[in-house]
């Protein structure tokens, strides 16, 4: 029916996993050669120091590699923590209010009980009040999903701000000193809350929490009856009730997790490195999550993948950021450019194109 | 009528899907003023033959000549500049808008957007022919008929002289198909053409002047309606009985196992799509239930496996011990935790018996996965079911862990049938198991029927082949507008009784 | 009371306009069936690529020889171009490439919001300014010109003709939206493709091209919503990350308006009043309580979505194929 048409699109039915990766490499390729050229007329940087800079920024030295590590620990978690309601097809935008909470959550229990309990009870009740928090901020609008599908989406995305709000109310509540407008360090002294020290760093012990989710995620989408049920919800309603699985158990039940692994992200922030409560510590990554599931295809073990791409462009960028004295929202143009060339390649997985000469053949 | 040039001409017009041909070698014209009716079974070809003078398909063998010149009918649009225009069984509205939005839309008339000049010549056409619409009434108030009369009106507005309606009495109440066939007579009256595509006899002989008779995608003849009568048609539709050679050993000490009583079902719009249905079916005994597609096969298999609500009456489940069980209200978990084992293959197999997704293991553990306390989904099993049914049922596949959509249909059919089997059930609900299959492999499920009933499973078979019904079912159940038409005896029912009982309630005796 | 609103009132109106923006913008992306979450981003692009464009105009020509009609002009024509590389971008994506629009619109919000804090930076850096922003106060002067006689009509004048040609401008651009989508035979398309991309096609609508130019013009619509924030409600000047969160706000208030550009103008200066309501409620020293009122336009947007989501309405529901790609060999 494509009168005249010289081009023809057609659903491909399968690609090799090669092809697939090489299409994909191809795309980041592309993007890197571009963000190179955009980087030489922003600052005369030639693209050979362009790339040099970029994997100087994320692995020139160790304190860089840990900065690497650190960041991609979080983002990480964070994105494993959606995954699973992605898989299910629902549109969690609300990552950074459920990981906010989360650090509400530990940071509370640090101030309230930074003195009165034993160390190990303290981190104890920080990851159970971190847990909590992030749960509830998901089960909210699951719970709405479920019952009046009310869109997700939207309401997600709100209880970011409402998030936001309420810690900023509580950074007043707790502000030290008195009119700072922010809370500092918190336990500065007693160090009560903080998590140990392993292997003489302070983030190691983020990563190694980070990867055994990942791994824990992993399994529970592959091997377990819940995993299985997320799958066959989000590939088919009416299969999942002709299977026996009550969807909307399955919706809620997943999101709680979602938002609980979510908590966990504040709680490495506040107990891990940070140490302290801002409205902007968990800085987007609710949002970078979604894209690096997205492009990991909800598979936790890719997702190490993508993060690290992504990891390696906003440590990359902020290198040469700091060279010539950009702004730092460099790395974000270089991560939105990225970003479109890695979505705009899922076409070519999904879809081929045949050039034909104008004859009758009609489809 | 017929010494003048025919307003539609097919010249040997072939259709190939692949390797499947829906429509071989048909030649057929159409004279203005006439209201021809296609007849035959389902999947004899008749809507694919009419989509492609719609513009759908683009036909790969033959001619069509609109009034005397050839014309090549690619798009919706090319049929509507030569005045051709189809109502789809499905139609193509909009339900926010209006009827006279869903009129005009796509239409590039000169000067201003007037919805109010569209009112005044929508209002002229329904007064020329008999209509009853209200122009500004949005689509989604509308009953179907209403739909329908939009469809209609929509194709007339735009100049249509030969009008294609693809079974329009489907979905209308005995009323409604009056007063569209009033209608039909007026535009025929008044020089249009139209060609009905319809299974129902009586309403081929109260409507069309000519018959034209379809069988297994080829034309078989066309008959004047005024010399023929229902029982030439029927023979001429369904064809001489063809010796399929199906086993079909005797019933062994059949006991009740579901009772239906009473069943009525309504859908989501509110149709009353099942009216006080009763029947048994009993154990070790294959009872086949026959009848056009969408008169209520659909919801009384998914009645009885707890996926459809049911707005009165009683589906009985007899255990072994004569306890018995009313399934109402239960959803497939529940039915299971009672211990009644009910297999179901569903019509949707990609979207409803099967994840299309992942691959044969994971889809082997479809209905059991929840088995056993643990955590984990136990692999080990459904791997060496799906091996078993692979093995056994000869499915065609590169390995175990290739997704399921990547099968062939009638591989994909062996997997869900081969899965459901595995169960042990104690009833085996089938919907066409073998559309879409070849010879051999409908042979096999066949002989799976065969294999689960001597067995002693009560199997219920949903088919449209009617010859196959015939030599494979112990009892044949018919449905028609979604009501019980007759129950006989497969042995000794014949073809052109079951095919009558199929169009008119009763096998027409009611009607006469 | 009187002297309340008449303080309370413009400044909603002032928060509102650039929701308005947004909103309308928004809602003509939608009617096509696109959900374009880059709106937030499209607006930090509009805002700062107007910004540039005033920046280089005001640095050539010198404060005091600025032409009034170039001074507009300039801005407005680098604000619609921005927006328009971005409309283009989400529709290349989605609609010729058919990527998933929700992931899409992300991606769209970290780069426009990156662009527009990027270009703001280094604009900063260009002026030499000792505080971290840019001001553009006589692009802005401009901008804000308001009718010489309003201040004299009382109330009146101060309620409904105090205001920048652009507030107005939203007004008549929600109108003639909902005029043409209600009203011409180019709304019925679209809504049509919207709804029912099969059925529009099958009608002999070009569905790409609807769905290329509403979302390229939705997004101009938006773009100027970030204009207007910088221009008018900031006085002209920038500084990083100051556009906060209107963008989703504005996503937020199409479903509150039930995809009818009308119900943009009230609704969003009803929320430009939510936003800043927390600054009219006595709560004495207590700061922290402050940000606790702050949540009232989220909250208000939750109950609305909860709202809408009970009530099924057939008339009220999103366009039908809102946020699916269309594919003619789907079918």
């Amino acid at each position: 029916m494509n009168k005249g048409s010289l081009i023809h699109i057609s659903r491909r039915k399968e690609i090799s996993w090669w092809r697939a990766w090489l299409v994909r490499l191809a795309a980041i390729a592309l993007a890197l050669i571009l963000c190179g050229i955009i980087t030489f007329f922003a600052t005369g940087l030639n693209p050979i120091s362009f790339y040099a800079a970029m994997i100087d920024g994320s692995f020139g030295t160790s304190r860089r590699i840990w900065m690497l590590l650190q960041n991609m620990a979080i983002l990480l978690c964070i994105s494993v923590a959606l995954a699973p309601a992605f898989r299910m097809r629902f549109w969690n935008l609300g990552g950074d209010g459920q990981a906010l909470m989360g650090a509400l959550g530990a940071a509370a229990s640090m101030i309230l009980l930074g003195d009165k309990v034993p160390n190990w009870l303290l981190i104890l009740i920080m990851t159970v009040a971190a847990v909590l928090f992030g749960a509830v901020w998901a089960f909210i609008p699951a719970f709405f999903k479920a019952k009046w599908n009310t869109n997700e989406t939207l309401f997600t995305l709100m209880m970011n701000y409402v998030a936001v709000q309420l810690v900023a109310f509580f950074v007043i509540i707790w502000e030290v000193p008195k009119g700072a407008g922010k809370i500092g360090i918190i336990n500065q002294n007693t160090n009560a809350g903080w998590f140990p020290q392993v292997g003489g760093s302070k983030y190691l012990l983020n990563v190694i929490i980070a990867v055994l989710i990942t791994v824990i995620m992993y399994v529970y989408m592959k091997y377990t009856k819940h995993g299985y049920e997320v799958a066959v919800v989000g590939e088919s309603e009416p299969t999942a009730r002709y299977a026996g699985i009550n969807v909307k158990n399955v919706v809620v039940r997943t999101m709680v997790l979602s938002g609980a692994l979510c908590g966990v992200a504040g709680l490495l922030l506040v107990g891990g490195t940070d140490h302290t409560l801002t409205t902007t510590l968990i800085d987007g990554r609710g949002f970078t999550g979604v894209m690096v599931a997205w492009l990991a295809k909800f598979n936790p073990i890719y997702m190490a993948l993508t993060g690290f791409l992504i990891v390696f462009l906003q440590r990359g960028s902020a290198e040469i950021t700091t060279m010539f004295t950009l702004n730092q929202s460099y790395g974000d143009i270089i991560t939105g450019i990225i970003l479109f060339f890695v979505i705009g390649c899922e076409f070519f997985l999904n879809y081929q194109i045949h050039f034909r000469k104008s004859h009758k053949e009609v489809a | 009528m017929n010494n003048q040039i025919p307003i539609l001409e097919l010249k040997h017009v072939t259709k190939r899907f692949g390797n499947i041909t829906a429509n071989e070698d048909v030649s057929l014209s159409v004279y203005q003023g006439e209201i021809l009716a296609l007849l035959g079974e389902n999947g004899s070809g008749k809507t694919t033959l009419m989509n492609a003078i719609a513009g759908i398909y683009y036909p790969d063998e033959g001619e069509i000549l609109v009034k005397g010149k050839e014309v090549a009918i690619r798009s919706p649009k090319d049929a509507y500049h030569l005045g051709i225009g189809m109502i789809h069984q499905h139609f193509k509205l909009i339900d926010v808008l209006s009827a006279a939005e869903n009129i005009v839309l796509g239409l590039k008339d000169n000067g201003r957007y007037n919805l109010k000049a569209a009112y005044a010549g929508i209002r002229e056409i329904c007064d020329k022919y008999g209509f009853d619409i209200d122009p500004a009434q949005k689509i989604y108030d509308m009953s179907v008929s209403q739909k329908q009369t939009v469809e209609i009106v929509k194709q007339l507005y735009r100049g249509a002289d030969l009008l294609i309606l693809d079974e329009p009495t489907a979905v209308l109440t005995p009323q409604e198909t009056d007063r569209l066939f009033q209608v039909l007579r007026n535009m025929k009256a008044d020089g249009k053409s139209i060609i009905i595509i319809t299974h129902k006899l009586n309403e081929v002989l109260a409507i069309s002047d000519r018959v034209a008779i379809l069988r297994k995608g080829r034309y078989i003849c066309d008959i004047k309606t005024s010399e023929s009568d229902a029982q030439q048609l029927t023979d001429a539709m369904v064809g001489h009985s063809v010796k399929l050679n199906i086993d079909r050993p005797q019933p062994k000490n059949p006991k009740d196992k579901i009772r239906i009583e009473g069943l009525n079902v309504r859908n989501k719009e509110g149709v009353q799509k099942l009216k006080d249905i009763s029947f048994t079916a009993r154990s070790g005994e294959i009872l086949g239930i026959a009848g056009i597609s969408g008169n209520g096969q659909k919801e009384l298999l998914e009645a009885i496996a707890g996926l459809q609500e049911i707005e009165s009456g009683s589906i009985v489940f007899i255990n072994e011990d004569g306890t018995e069980d009313n399934l109402v209200g239960m959803d497939p978990r529940k039915i299971t935790a009672k211990g009644v084992t009910l297999s179901f293959v569903p019509e949707d197999r990609l979207g409803m018996g099967l994840v299309a997704n992942m691959d044969l293991a994971d889809n082997m553990m479809l209905r059991s996965f929840r088995t056993g306390r643990s955590l984990f989904t136990d692999r080990k099993d459904p791997y060496e079911l799906a091996e078993q049914v692979v093995d056994e049922l000869e499915v065609q596949t590169p390995s175990i862990s290739t997704s399921v959509r990547k099968l062939s249909g009638g591989n994909i059919q062996k997997v869900l049938v081969g899965r459901e089997i595995s169960n042990v059930p104690s009833v085996l609900l089938t919907a066409y198991a073998v559309r879409g299959l070849d010879i051999n492999s409908s042979y096999i499920i066949y002989d799976l029927m065969n294999r689960q009933k001597k067995k002693g499973v009560a199997v219920i078979y949903v088919g449209e082949d009617l010859d196959v019904l015939l030599e494979l079912c112990d009892r044949i159940l018919i449905l028609c507008d979604g009501q019980v038409s007759g129950i006989l005896d497969g042995r000794t029912a014949d073809k052109q009784e079951v095919g009558l009982m199929m169009t008119s309630l009763g096998g027409g005796k009611a009607d006469e | 009371m009187l002297g309340f609103l008449l303080s309370f009132i413009p400044r909603a109106v002032g928060q509102g306009i650039p929701l308005m923006y947004g909103a309308v913008g928004e809602t003509i992306t939608e009617r096509s069936g696109n959900l374009n979450l880059g709106t937030a981003g499209i607006m930090y692009v509009g805002g700062i690529s107007g910004v540039i464009g005033a920046f280089l105009y005001e640095n050539s020509a010198g404060p005091e020889n600025m032409n009034a009609f170039l001074a507009i002009l300039i801005p407005m024509l680098c604000c619609i171009i921005g927006s328009l590389v971005m409309g283009l971008i989400y529709c290349f994506l989605t609609v010729s490439l058919r990527a998933n629009q929700n992931v899409t619109g992300l991606a769209m919000t970290t780069f426009g919001v990156g662009f527009g804090n990027f270009f703001g930076g280094s604009l900063i850096k260009l002026a030499k300014a000792d505080v971290p922003s840019i001001a553009l106060s006589k692009t802005s002067e401009f901008f804000s010109a308001k009718l010489p006689f309003a201040k004299n009509l009382g109330g009146f004048g101060t309620l409904f003709l105090n205001y920048s040609f652009l507030a107005y401008l939203a007004v008549i651009i929600a109108l003639l939206a909902s005029y043409i989508f209600f009203h011409t035979r180019v709304g019925l398309h679209l809504r049509a493709v919207g709804e029912n991309p099969a059925a529009a096609d099958a009608a002999g609508l070009n569905v790409t091209r609807y769905k290329y130019a509403a979302t390229c013009i939705g997004a101009m619509v938006s773009g100027l919503g970030g204009l207007y924030y910088v221009m008018v409600y900031a006085s002209g000047v920038w500084s990083n990350d100051a556009f906060g969160d209107r963008g989703w706000l504005a996503i937020a208030l199409v479903i509150f308006t039930i995809w009818r550009p009308v119900h943009a103008i009230w609704a969003s200066i009803l929320f430009g009043g939510l936003y800043i309501l927390h600054m009219y409620i006595p709560s004495g020293t207590n700061l922290a309580i402050k940000e606790l009122y702050q949540m009232a336009p989220y909250v208000v947007t939750i109950v609305v979505l909860i709202l809408t989501s009970l009530r099924n309405q057939r008339d009220n529901q999103p366009p039908a194929s809102l946020g699916l790609n269309y594919f003619r060999e789907d079918r």
